[in-house]
């Protein structure tokens, strides 16, 4: 480079900037948001009477503390929702591109392939970063108008101050982020085989479906600590008191090879691939 | 233009090897290939700056004032802010070229470049096309109109499945060895006769007269005059080279099953 390199000319910024000013991305963002709406109104309309046990985790406790909307609409949308965001940003990184024919002037303008791989890449788990944080916020604003804010008693039996809840919802957020890390890679890789987005898109929404699928089966427990959902919903670790992040690191672990196995596929696919389209 | 591998032989773009050398020869070429694409949910001016953003030479500094050199250079500055989805077919042709004008280039391939466009959107992109060359740009550009090729082109080769056929200027792969005669008037049989005096052998077709002529065996004065002498009224005389339609179809023959 012969220039100073300034973030607002990079190719990554001109990527987050046409990925935030899709309506598509809004509209799936404001979807995400629904989510702990949708759940802190059936709460309160049912009024508190929902027994212990009933329902998601952590829903009887809403009515107590708005500080659960958050946690609940997180573990309701990590099965099938936000997977299925993912899946439609991230089968759209390369097959999009592909099938409006811009991929073939990005790759004369000229710019490097493996560079590309690399911008969309981060471009997905921006996106991640966005839904889970949209819920989450959302999620702490709608319950906190809707019902009472406290200390949070914890799983462990141990009650937090609201700023210490805060903290550890925040890192419930990266953790489901990181979570979703190795779809998005999944997803890049799957979007570089096709020029038909939507394809890409379902194709990626299948596997982290099958996933669970296998993941619910007792007979192939052998496999299950390698399944990409397999730490999924473990973000409890996070919810006692000391706080655990075993499980954080089992499955920045697991993200990380899933993102190095894909990632090499997307790149080898992806380097030597005629853009034809 | 580093897009697809090659499947034998050698390329050489601009001195460089390609795809070994392409990011050396790509910040020279500018392009237009397979008609234009862009981000239809962005406007044209946010398509260019994407496109610049992604070229790893651009310097990010000088971009706006490009993107606005580009714009102006193609007649799109009053469209630059309207989303290229309500552009017509003839603005993103254009916005097409901007693209590839982003930066000072040596040559600019251009496929097809009128294709799909309205009579006065041909005319724009050639009168374009003819600015750019006046200005040192070499142009190369794929097409199958020929009648275009004809008018903006100074040098040209022909590709039958793959293979270069003909190649040369424009005023080289036009001279033709055989004329094409053609004749209008009431008395065919007369004017057949006339002709085959002067050693041409002519079809008649309704009050059309058909023949070929070797170029140089006779000065087309000297047909009329010989069949004037001869009490044939004449509507109509040609005495042509065939058109570029002709020579190519000459070259890669006929019909719709030419490419099997």
């Amino acid at each position: 480079m012969l220039h100073a390199k300034s973030m607002r000319g990079s190719l990554m910024y001109s990527e987050l900037s046409v990925l935030f000013r899709r309506r598509r991305t809004w509209a799936m963002l404001f979807t995400v948001a629904l989510i702990p709406i949708c759940l802190a109104f059936a709460v309160l309309a049912s009024g508190s009477t929902i027994p212990p046990g009933e329902g998601p985790p952590f829903l009887d406790r809403v009515s107590q503390n708005g500080l659960f909307v958050g946690f609940t609409a997180m573990i309701m949308a990590i099965p099938l929702f936000l997977p299925l965001t993912i899946g439609v940003v991230a089968g759209d990184t390369i097959a999009g591109e592909a099938n409006t024919g811009t991929l073939r002037y990005l790759l004369i303008a000229p710019v490097n392939r493996a560079r590309l791989l690399v911008v969309k890449f981060l471009g997905a788990a921006a996106f991640c970063l966005a839904a889970t944080f949209t819920l989450m916020i959302t999620g702490i604003i709608i319950g906190a108008i809707l019902f009472p804010v406290g200390p949070v008693t914890l799983l462990s039996g141990d009650v937090v101050s609201i700023p210490a809840a805060l903290l550890r919802i925040f890192l419930v957020a990266i953790y489901v982020t990181i979570s979703l890390l190795g779809l998005s890679a999944i997803g890049l890789f799957i979007s570089t085989l096709t020029v038909i987005p939507v394809g890409a898109m379902a194709a990626t929404v299948v596997v982290s479906t099958v996933t669970q699928i296998l993941g619910a089966l007792p007979q192939i427990a052998v496999i299950h600590p390698y399944l990409i959902s397999y730490y999924w919903l473990g973000f409890a670790d996070i919810l006692r008191n000391p706080m655990d992040l075993g499980s954080m690191i089992s499955n920045t672990l697991l993200q990380l090879a899933y993102i190095a196995i894909f990632g090499a596929l997307a790149y080898s696919r992806f380097t030597t691939k005629d853009v034809l389209s | 233009m580093g897009l697809a591998n090659i499947s034998s032989g050698d390329v050489l773009l601009l001195g460089y090897s390609v795809p070994a050398e392409i990011g050396k020869a790509l910040p020279k070429v500018g392009a237009l290939v397979e008609g234009p694409a862009f981000y239809p949910y962005l406007s044209g001016r946010d398509n260019l700056i994407r496109f610049d953003s992604a070229d790893r030479y651009a310097d990010p500094a000088t971009r706006a004032a490009r993107v606005d050199a580009a714009l102006a250079k193609v007649g799109l500055t009053q469209a630059e802010d309207k989303k290229v989805h309500a552009y017509s077919l003839g603005m993103k042709q254009r916005l097409g070229i901007a693209n590839a004008l982003l930066q000072p280039r040596d040559l600019l391939v251009l496929d097809e470049p009128t294709n799909g466009l309205d009579p006065q959107g041909t005319r724009e992109v050639r009168n374009l096309i003819r600015l750019l060359a006046s200005e040192g740009i070499t142009i190369f550009i794929s097409s199958h109109l020929l009648v275009e090729i004809e008018q903006i082109c100074t040098h040209l080769a022909v590709m039958s499945q793959g293979k270069i056929v003909a190649q040369g200027s424009v005023e080289e792969l036009s001279q033709a060895e055989i004329l094409n005669l053609q004749l209008e008037t009431a008395q065919t049989d007369l004017a057949v006769q006339g002709l085959k005096s002067l050693g041409i052998a002519a079809t008649a077709d309704g009050e059309k007269i058909f023949a070929t002529v070797p170029a140089g065996q006779i000065e087309p004065e000297r047909i009329v005059a010989v069949l004037v002498e001869l009490g044939v009224g004449i509507k109509a005389f040609s005495l042509a080279a065939p058109t570029l339609e002709e020579r190519f179809v000459g070259l890669t023959g006929e019909g719709f099953d030419v490419a099997r």
